[in-house]
Parts: C-alpha cells; sequence; structure tokens
C-alpha cells in the first residue's frame, strides 16, 4: 500500500494528542510539560513537512525551520526560568507557582 | 514498498516512544526517549524528501535542546517520586480530551485521505532534480530573507533572555579588583596614630 498524506497526517495526529495528554497528565512536573511541548511542536513540524512534499512547494519546510527556531528558543527560556524558580524555592511543583506573582 | 515498511516502523516507533516520554517514572529515561522521537520524526523527514530538515533536526534537537533538558534534569535534585503523585487522578479527564482531540484530527486526515489519495512524493523520485538543501537555500536567502533574519532576532532575544534569568550577583563573595589594588595609597592603607607613653592603646 502506498504512502499517502493521510499517513502522515495520522502519526502527526498521534504525537499532537500525546503531547497534549502529557501535559494534562504530568501537572506536578515542568521538565515533562516542556517535553509535551516540544512533541506538540515536533508533530506540527511532521504536518507541514508532509503538506510540503505533497504539494511540492518549499514553503512549507521554511516554515518548518522557523517552527523549530522557535521551539529551540522556548526550550532555552523554559528552563532557565525552571532553574531560576528552583533555585528560589527548592522544588519545581507547579501548582505553588502562582506564588511567584507579586 | 520498502518506502512503506519504513514509514511504518519509523512511525511506530515514534508514537510509542512519545508515550514513553510522557508516562516513565525517571525523567533521565524520559529525555532519552524524547531523542528516540526526535531521530526517528528525523527518518520520517528523510522519507519525505526533507533531507535538510532532518539533518537540522537532528543537531539542533538531539545536539542542542534534548542535551539542555539532560543538564537541567541531572543539575537539578529533585524526588521525582513526589512529582509523579496525582498521575493517575488526572488520566480520566486527560484521556477524554485527548481521545476528543485525536478523533477529530483523525476525522480530518481520513477526509484528505478520500479526497487526494496520490502517494506522497518519496525522496528517489526527483534525484535527478537539485538536491533540498540546495533548493531550500535558493529560497530561504532571497525569498524568505526576512523569515530567516527573524529567525535569528528569535535566537538572540531568547538568549539575552536565558542568561538574564539565570545570571545572579551574589554578594558575599570575594573577587579580585585589581584597578583598586593598584590604585590604594598610602594614606588609605596606614594611620599613624599618636600615643602617649604609658597609656596604650585602651
Amino acid at each position: 500500500m502506498e504512502i499517502t498524506l493521510a499517513h502522515y497526517l495520522f502519526v502527526a495526529a498521534a504525537l499532537f494528542t500525546i503531547g497534549v495528554f502529557g501535559i494534562f497528565v504530568n501537572r506536578k512536573n515542568v521538565i515533562i510539560i516542556l517535553m509535551s511541548i516540544e512533541l506538540v511542536l515536533l508533530s506540527v513540524n511532521i504536518n507541514l513537512v508532509a503538506f510540503s512534499a505533497h504539494l511540492q512547494n518549499l514553503q512549507g519546510q521554511i516554515f518548518a525551520m522557523m517552527v523549530l527556531t522557535v521551539a529551540a528558543a522556548e526550550a532555552a527560556v523554559g528552563l532557565a526560568i525552571l532553574v531560576t524558580y528552583f533555585r528560589n524555592r527548592g522544588n519545581i511543583a507547579v501548582e505553588d507557582i502562582n506564588q511567584m506573582r507579586g | 514498498m520498502l518506502a512503506s515498511i519504513a514509514f511504518y516502523v519509523l512511525s511506530a516507533i515514534a508514537v510509542i516512544s512519545a508515550l514513553a516520554v510522557i508516562t516513565v517514572r525517571n525523567p533521565v529515561h524520559s529525555v532519552l526517549f524524547l531523542i528516540l522521537t526526535f531521530f526517528t520524526s528525523a527518518g520520517l523527514f528523510v522519507l519525505l524528501g526533507a533531507e535538510f530538515l532532518a539533518m537540522l533536526l537532528v543537531i539542533v534537537y538531539v545536539g542542542a535542546v534534548a542535551v539542555l533538558f539532560l543538564f537541567v534534569v541531572m543539575m537539578l535534585d529533585i524526588d521525582f517520586a513526589e512529582l509523579k503523585q496525582g498521575f493517575l487522578s488526572y488520566m480520566p479527564i486527560g484521556a477524554i480530551i485527548a481521545l476528543a482531540l485525536f478523533s477529530e484530527l483523525a476525522l480530518v486526515a481520513s477526509a484528505s485521505m478520500s479526497a487526494q489519495g496520490a502517494p506522497i512524493a518519496i525522496a528517489p523520485e526527483h534525484a535527478n532534480e537539485i538536491t533540498n538543501a540546495e533548493a531550500i537555500g535558493q529560497v530561504l536567502y532571497t525569498d524568505y530573507l526576512l523569515v530567516f533574519q527573524m529567525a535569528g532576532l528569535v535566537l538572540f532575544v531568547a538568549m539575552i533572555g536565558a542568561i538574564v534569568l539565570t545570571l545572579r550577583h551574589r554578594p558575599g563573595v570575594k573577587k579580585q579588583d585589581i584597578a583598586a589594588q593598584v590604585g590604594r595609597k598610602r594614606s588609605e592603607g596606614v594611620e599613624l596614630k599618636d600615643i602617649r607613653p604609658g597609656q596604650g592603646l585602651g
């Protein structure tokens, strides 16, 4: 059976769903939440590249590179916030994070 | 045929390892499964004919982002068993929403399967043309120059943000100040006191 666009869309949908599910079930662990966000962005990238190949248009791949950049920046800033939070409080429980507001 | 087998194997590994990322107990294993997910997705990109993006995924994600995660997970001294609590209590609502989301996305995907059933372009079909990296390079620095510059700006701002967030000035630390040491005068360092004989400094 030939691989069509829909096959890639199914894989991307599965990865997206797993990412959202990971945010739901790991409410206390910020590191896993950040990794789930990375999974969601990866599934978006798969969609973009699949459509780029399907339409024979490079625009999707250019935009996937942009998403990659944003994902890397987001991971760096997120982990920096996490390190600062850990320094101040000694744990990374997300539920207490609203005490940070001043 | 071989491409179809490769697609099914790679996508199965990607989905299973993505599930492992969010379910395993140890976050270090979780990061390693994340690396496996990105690596297999890079394989899927190669199947789609996007070799440049596949290599970029391996370099940026496996080489930089995943290692950053690994650093942070190992640097922070956290009791991870405690963080795993509540996993089961959030499971039902999460499962319902995930199921709804997946069925919606799958509906759209199957609609596109019936609408456009043409097989997707696999890499070797256009091997006689220019390579993927060359094609991207031809448009990236001309038509999408602004996008390229904006990506650099995003990375720059993120770098500054990460440095500002994690840099700290500790007040108690003694540092060498060479200018102050060299510029010291005798009058600042030595004080002469007139002491009367037999009384001492008292």
